[in-house]
């Protein structure tokens, strides 16, 4: 579904209260900790649940001249991390060049990972690079059960994604005596909202311990928001009206003090500047004239006023959602 | 009275202390209690709840524990072996009396 059509269909929430009610002053950001970068549209996965589209036929990558721009912007302002995110980031072609180059900085770098294209040949190096670029690596997975991961990402998905797990904690990652981070990222697998992050961590850990000798650090438990194929598949199914009327009805004030589009700046493969992930696949650049790498002004971003709309109730259910988890501790 | 047992109905659980304020309110008191979870582990209470909501063939909990149990990626198959744990006691709280009628046939037989 186009980014047009999604926002048709997210203005549509009849006998519902219009996000953008909630908040008469309009939302706006505070700081910005956090630059998440989308290198590409690229993957070797097309999962059922994605929000970006991405595919292995979708070939839009960033240009290395925005990288050096990144790479310009993290050097002189003081953002504490950096989100690297796709697509799947290693096929991008100067993702290694990129990781060495912040890992000259003082920076938390994270790298969102599927996992499994650290087994194909091309791209089986990266583990190195993460450990040698001292990486936080957050890694898709879904379920710790085969029928759900391979239902979502596809026939074999799951063996490879536990081989994969296998492999980084051999590496050190996740394990409690080294300095290299291993999360996971947990998304329900249909319509519905995700349990308590507390509680499906004890469980993701409890599970993968005990069939696999797998360990991580942190499990971050997100709820899907309707938009790209998610929002598809809502429609498809008949489901929308039911799965808003559900987030709508988990809309917690409280949670706007921490969403993360108060200090998070996401850039799109093609440099535009947007308020969050989820407003870039529905391109809905930030809302001044500064929304481009080359027109990057920290100051006039850092207040910004964010760009809201329906599908920002997925952040705002229960205990709140972002791309570091569940908003409550 | 148009519809009975209609998925809305849920959202008006919470009203139904209106006309019985004191009992309702220690209601959910209770129910928040009974079902926080201070020994049992969260994916246990979910399982729990699916089977009595089962049992009770009440639509509105089976609607609310499905989700539970989705939502804290509680599988398929572990589900349906709560609904059939659930139903064997059931049934063999059935058949268990049978051996009060086994005892009146015993008494009243010549």
């Amino acid at each position: 579904m186009e980014p047009k059509k999604q926002k048709a269909v997210l203005e549509n929430v009849p006998e519902e209260k219009d996000f953008k009610e909630n908040l008469d002053q309009g939302l706006y950001a505070d700081d910005i900790d956090i630059f998440q970068i989308n290198l590409c549209k690229k993957c070797n996965l097309s999962c059922k649940h994605c929000h970006v589209q991405a595919s292995p036929q979708n070939d839009r990558i960033m240009p290395k001249k925005y990288l050096q721009k990144c790479l310009d912007i993290l050097k002189f302002y003081p953002i504490d991390t950096v989100d690297i995110t796709g697509g799947s980031p290693e096929m991008h072609p100067n993702l290694e060049w990129f990781l060495n180059e912040l890992s000259q900085m003082d920076l938390n770098i994270m790298v969102r990972s599927n996992l499994v294209i650290l087994l194909e040949e091309d791209y089986a190096h990266f583990i190195d690079v993460y450990t040698d670029n001292q990486v936080e690596l957050v890694a898709s997975l879904p379920g710790y059960n085969q029928e759900k991961v391979d239902r979502l990402r596809g026939e074999g998905v799951f063996d490879s994604s536990i081989e994969v797990l296998q492999l980084l904690n051999q590496k050190g990652f996740g394990k409690e005596d080294t300095d290299f981070t291993l999360d996971l990222v947990y998304n329900p697998a249909g319509s519905y909202l995700p349990g308590s992050q507390q509680a499906l961590e004890r469980e993701f850990k409890e599970q993968l311990n005990s069939k696999y000798g797998i360990v991580f650090d942190n499990l971050f438990s997100l709820i899907n928001s309707p938009v790209g194929k998610f929002l598809n598949y809502l429609v498809k199914s008949d489901n929308y009206k039911n799965y808003m009327h559900e987030l709508i009805n988990s809309y917690n004030e409280e949670t706007l003090q921490n969403v993360m589009c108060r200090n998070t700046v996401s850039v799109g493969w093609d440099g535009t500047l947007y308020d969050c992930d989820f407003n870039q696949m529905l391109n809905l650049p930030i809302n001044n004239s500064h929304n481009h790498l080359s027109q990057f002004d920290y100051e006039a971003l850092q207040n910004r006023r964010i760009e809201i709309g329906n599908h920002c109730y997925s952040c705002t259910a229960g205990g709140g959602s972002s791309c570091q988890g569940s908003l409550e501790e | 009275m148009s519809d009975y047992y209609e998925s809305k109905d849920l959202d008006n659980f919470p009203n139904i202390a209106e006309f019985a304020e004191e009992e309702g309110n220690k209601f959910f008191d209770y129910y928040e209690e009974a079902t926080a979870g201070n020994e049992l582990s969260d994916r246990v209470i979910a399982l729990i709840g699916l089977s009595v909501a089962h049992v009770n063939k009440c639509p509105y909990c089976i609607d609310a524990f499905t989700n539970k149990c989705l939502s804290l990626g509680i599988s398929k198959d572990e589900m349906m072996e709560a609904v059939h744990v659930g139903s064997a006691i059931t049934a063999g709280a059935i058949n268990a009396h049978s051996t009060q009628m086994l005892k009146i046939l015993e008494d009243k037989e010549m």
